[in-house]
């Protein structure tokens, strides 16, 4: 389907373009363009930074601080990138918006996936096999017909059904500046196979595809296809397109139009997870056989750079240096609003807008803002609609309450501004190199050591100091709000707190670090009698590696060392760039080093492989940076892993947390807490801090908007009165000393 | 003059391949090929067959200066440095090691670089050297002792100092202003005021004493008191013959800056969001994108040669008994 130039006024994606000469008419448009340029000026506030929104159109304004550098699915991996994809992508599964735990749900899936087992020999086993008698897992995922891609030159064809830009005459490339060049476009309904050909990209080496190296364990033959594909793009020049289409895969086919498989070798549950994220959304191959054409990549028209998705917004303008634009997708499929959520969604408005069709916002405008003062202080003029809290800013956003809990300060409120916190599925730690002959190994003298040191970081003063509260102390790996981890006082690692509840209340909740005596035994235990080798008596000395550097790091650094000094351990600071630490951590020649880890998905695996053995840093290029390898941990892991969630699984994990904690090879530091600020003109802003495809579910009032902005940016003309006044003061003298030399004569001073 | 100028570029051959070597031999030092692709390719998962995948895919799997492999002369052309320098000379920039176009990003960004730099430039070129002239007109006043204070003051003021200030005062607590953005076109306008205004401010300072301390030195030559003696107002003996005799040392500093106004600032579009070729270069240091960092090296040295052969050819302009030989 092909619309041809300039079809959708309200859409700039198909908007066409002219190429004005010098003339009469253009000078008539100027004077317009500068009239209507002076107009808006008075029409809205003198400060705005932003054009009128047309009437009727609902905006949402908001900022980036980096400019993305790829927005291709199968190879992008980065929340600030997440911001844009996960809102113009579909990939088959989404996160319940307001459920918690996270929910998987369908999303451009028509169910969720059914799977099927397989052994060695290809028969099909039932569903309750145990792991190792699975060598093949067959997800089957139907997808929703009727479902469109966004408007796109990939899909323009001309009246006779050719593609329209396929191939695209050099002449008519060359004349080329922008995107919004390309006039004509079209769209078609999404299939199966562009899924397949999505799980295709991923080996693609062109494409480059961070999860290639991890999915290539677990996708049936993906390995050996990268392998292929690596072949054949050698011998082809780099813009050249490669059909990935003509080579053997046996990973992911389609069955039908509306359904494909995925083949997964053995048994792995947490690919349901891989599912709901943009490396597994349906890329078409128009857009592959679009973008690689020669000349393409040198007008950075390329599908890193200009998505195709079937989401409920498209990038409707692309400058990284200014500003991205994301507009509604005309195509956009039947979507509804949530119609249940958690206890107190109800009563928070949450479910104000059940069954509403989405999205409700027409426009979201992200601008570049790179520095933390000018943010804020947009934010407060009601330029951006929400920002998070910055140190600078969080004396002034945020007070704490007589129980200790976050609150708004007096002038937050009285800007109608909301606070919403949450837990980050995420983990700080600082971790100990187990190959390490002082602080590593499974011994008992070091292990006390660890644990001993585990008391010693006072991270509740850390987090009190550091981050202003926002921070939760680690009492595991597991975070909160992810299947495993346990609340209250069972959460409770007594290795290093213990319970603080008073006689009537025995399972508050509340805790208390262990004195720093249990330390000191535990360090004496050691051989570490006061900080010193029994052996030697020389003092002990540790080396701890950081990536953090500068001014706002010594303070940090500094309250390490108090802490070690607590125990007379003496710790040296060993900073250093990204690239060496990294090199360090591969070799396995540090000894302490702070790292963390960001959820892919909310389940448990996703946080203890970081502690399973055969995933070692050193020798495995693994993500288990401490080198920690317990062998009932491992097997336990391997258990863990395939499980269900469910009391056994728990149990499983209540082991797990036990060992490491016995073991100590990490310092739980914190799981971060997330503090966002909006207006009170956005609606349905519950933190979802697994989900990319947020947007769809804002509304905004544009209405409440205008006239809180007009109320908080009343230009001042004070000043411009006592400038002018002062100039005067200046200019006076100088013009009266002038007048008065130019009318002197030689004499006048004999 | 034109064997001059042939001599001149035939120099600047040279010193760019230099330039070119020493960024080159500067950034391998601190950065090898593994560095930028563990920086490329992010923080989770990344194996070793990555590491490769991405050296392969952006031409660094070479060595850096000497190919061992390779027969022939291709033993020092089939090298990192040859590949990703000879280029260069052609102004052919190639893409970024995020893959984006440099040149077309370079065209870009100009632009706005400029909108700001030019009225920077030639507004306080004017009003510094006219705020001298007046200093120099009311010397050994009070009038010239209160105005090289207030110079000295600006002057010992940080320029992010006028940044913050300038944002608060006219952006935040005035409302004038956006305190920082940018959009094109006739739009433009009120984004590149406020920039403009401080830049101005911050640059009066050491500006208008450097300028004040070269007309004093004129002014008490032998052709002002001959000047006078002939009737000729006071403005028009400083403004047409005081800053005449001024211009070789005003020119040497000036002329060379004209143009590199396209690299533009990058304080000033940093805080006040202007999408300039100012932060470009230290964002792709940040990024370890060699690609856009040698450019940008490169650029900013030809620019220089350019802005001192410029410097040169503005000397006859003003002085004749100048030639160029």
């Amino acid at each position: 389907m092909a619309s041809r130039g300039g079809v959708d006024v309200d859409d700039p994606g198909v908007r066409v373009a002219r190429h004005p000469t010098v003339s009469g008419p253009t000078i008539k448009a100027v004077m317009a363009v500068l009239l209507a340029s002076l107009l808006s000026a008075c029409s809205q506030p003198a400060n705005s930074p932003y054009p009128p929104a047309p009437p009727g159109q609902s905006v949402l304004y908001s900022a980036f601080e980096e400019r993305p550098k790829h927005l291709d699915p199968a190879r992008s991996y980065s929340e600030n990138e997440y911001v844009y994809l996960g809102n113009i992508y579909e990939p088959p599964l989404q996160y319940h918006y307001l459920k918690r735990p996270y929910t998987l749900e369908p999303q451009t899936a028509a169910a969720m996936p059914t799977v099927r087992y397989y052994d060695g020999a290809g028969r099909p086993l039932p569903a309750d096999a145990p792991a190792k008698a699975i060598a093949v897992s067959e997800y089957e995922i139907r997808i929703r017909p009727g479902v469109r891609y966004q408007p796109h030159p990939c899909f323009a064809r001309t009246p006779e059904g050719k593609p329209r830009y396929v191939p695209i005459r050099a002449d008519e490339l060359a004349a080329m500046d922008s995107f919004q060049d390309f006039t004509e476009t079209g769209t078609r309904e999404l299939t199966a196979e562009d899924f397949v050909y999505q799980i295709r990209r991923l080996a693609n080496p062109r494409v480059q595809s961070p999860i290639l190296g991890l999915m290539a364990d677990y996708i049936v033959g993906l390995g050996d296809l990268a392998k292929a594909l690596g072949q054949a793009a050698k011998a082809q020049p780099k813009d050249a397109y490669l059909d990935l289409n003509a080579f053997a895969f046996k990973g992911a086919y389609s069955v039908d139009r509306y359904t494909y498989r995925v083949r997964i070798q053995g048994k792995y549950p947490q690919f349901l997870y891989w599912l709901a994220m943009p490396f597994f959304a349906p890329v078409p191959e128009e857009a592959e056989r679009f973008y690689r054409q020669p000349g393409m990549a040198e007008k950075n028209f390329s599908l890193d750079w200009q998505p195709v998705g079937t989401g409920a917004y498209y990038l409707a303008e692309n400058d990284p240096n200014r500003v991205m634009v994301l507009a509604r997708n005309p195509h956009y499929h039947d979507d509804f609003y949530p119609a249940e959520g958690d206890p107190g969604d109800r009563e928070a408005g949450l479910l104000d807008d059940a069954g509403r069709r989405l999205p409700m916002v027409d426009k979201v405008v992200y601008s570049l803002e790179k520095e933390d003062v000018p943010y804020w202080n947009k934010f407060l003029q009601g330029y951006y609609d929400a920002s998070g809290v910055s140190s600078d800013s969080f004396d002034q956003a945020i007070r704490m309450n007589a129980d200790g809990q976050p609150d708004l300060t007096p002038d937050m409120r009285e800007r109608g501004i909301q606070l919403s916190t949450a837990a980050r599925p995420s983990l700080n730690y600082m971790g100990f190199n187990m190959l390490d002959p002082v602080v590593g190994g499974n011994g008992e003298a070091a292990r006390k050591l660890r644990q001993a040191l585990s008391i010693a970081v006072d991270y509740e003063e850390f987090i009190s100091i550091f981050l202003n509260g926002r921070g939760i102390p680690g009492q595991g790996p597991i975070p909160p709000g992810i299947f495993g981890h346990r609340e209250g006082t069972q959460g409770i690692n007594p290795v290093i707190f213990r319970p603080d509840c008073g006689a009537g209340e025995p399972a508050c909740g509340k805790f208390k670090r262990r004195p720093l005596e249990d330390a000191k035994k535990l360090l004496a235990e050691a051989g570490y009698p006061d900080g010193r080798d029994a052996r030697t008596g020389q003092p002990l000395t540790l080396y701890f590696d950081t990536m953090a550097s500068g001014p706002e790091a010594k303070s940090r650094m500094d309250w390490f060392r108090k802490q070690f000094a607590k125990l007379g351990i003496q710790l040296v600071i060993r900073a250093t760039d990204y690239n060496r630490f990294q090199d360090k951590m591969l070799k396995g020649s540090e000894q302490l080093f702070e790292w963390g880890w960001n959820a892919d998905y909310p389940d448990p695996e996703n946080f203890l492989f970081l502690l399973y053995g055969p995933n070692k840093k050193v020798g495995a290029g693994g993500e288990n940076a401490a080198n920690y390898q317990n062998p009932e941990f491992d097997r336990l892991f391997e258990q863990m892993k395939d499980m269900d969630n469910g009391p056994e699984r728990q149990a499983v994990i209540d082991r797990m947390v036990e060992l490491v904690r016995q073991d100590a090879p990490w310092l739980f530091a914190f799981h971060p807490k997330s503090f966002g600020l909006r207006h009170g003109w956005v609606k349905n802003a519950k933190p979802n801090l697994m989900a990319h495809n947020l947007l769809k579910y804002r509304r905004v009032d544009p209405a409440a908007r205008e006239a809180y902005q007009a109320r908080w940016n009343q230009p001042a003309l004070l000043p411009v009165f006592v400038m002018v006044a002062l100039l005067a003061a200046l200019v006076w003298p100088a013009v009266t000393a002038y007048r008065r030399r130019m009318r002197s004569r030689a004499t006048d001073g004999i | 003059m034109l064997n001059y100028l042939l001599r001149r570029v035939l120099y600047a051959i040279p010193i760019l391949l230099g330039v070119n070597l020493l960024t080159f031999a500067l950034f391998f030092m601190v950065n090898t090929p593994d560095d930028m692709a563990r920086i490329h390719l992010g923080a989770k998962h990344v194996t070793p067959e990555a590491i490769t995948r991405w050296k392969t895919e952006h031409g660094y799997d070479k060595p850096l200066f000497l190919n061992d492999q390779a027969p022939g002369p291709g033993a020092v052309t089939d090298t990192l440095f040859v590949e990703k320098s000879l280029k260069l000379f052609a102004l052919d920039f190639g893409p970024a090691d995020d893959g984006r176009d440099i040149a077309r990003e370079i065209k870009t960004r100009m632009w706005p670089s400029l909108a700001i730099a030019l009225p920077t430039f030639l507004v306080g070129l004017l009003a510094y050297l006219s705020f001298a002239l007046l200093l120099v007109f009311f010397r050994g006043t009070a009038l010239d002792t209160a105005g090289v204070v207030l110079c000295v003051a600006l002057m010992s003021v940080s320029g992010l100092f006028y940044v913050i200030g300038g944002q608060y005062l006219m952006g935040k607590l005035w409302h004038w202003f956006p305190i920082s953005g940018y959009q094109p076109g006739l739009e433009a306008w009120k984004f590149l005021l406020m920039p403009v205004l401080v830049s101005l401010v911050a640059g009066i300072g050491d500006s208008a004493r450097f300028y004040r301390a070269l007309f004093v030195e004129e002014i008490g030559k032998d052709y002002v008191r001959t000047a006078r003696a002939k009737g000729l107002s006071e403005l028009r003996v400083l403004f047409r013959h005081v800053l005449g005799n001024a211009m070789i040392p005003i020119l040497t500093g000036v002329v060379v800056v004209i143009p590199r106004l396209f690299l533009g600032s990058l304080i000033i579009e940093s805080f006040f969001g202007i999408p300039g070729l100012g932060s470009y270069t230290i964002d792709a240091i940040q990024a370890q994108d060699f690609a856009i960092v040698r450019s940008m090296v490169f650029l900013g040295s030809v620019l220089y040669i350019v802005g001192l052969v410029l410097t040169d050819l503005s000397y006859t302009l003003v002085d004749p008994r100048v030639r160029l030989e």
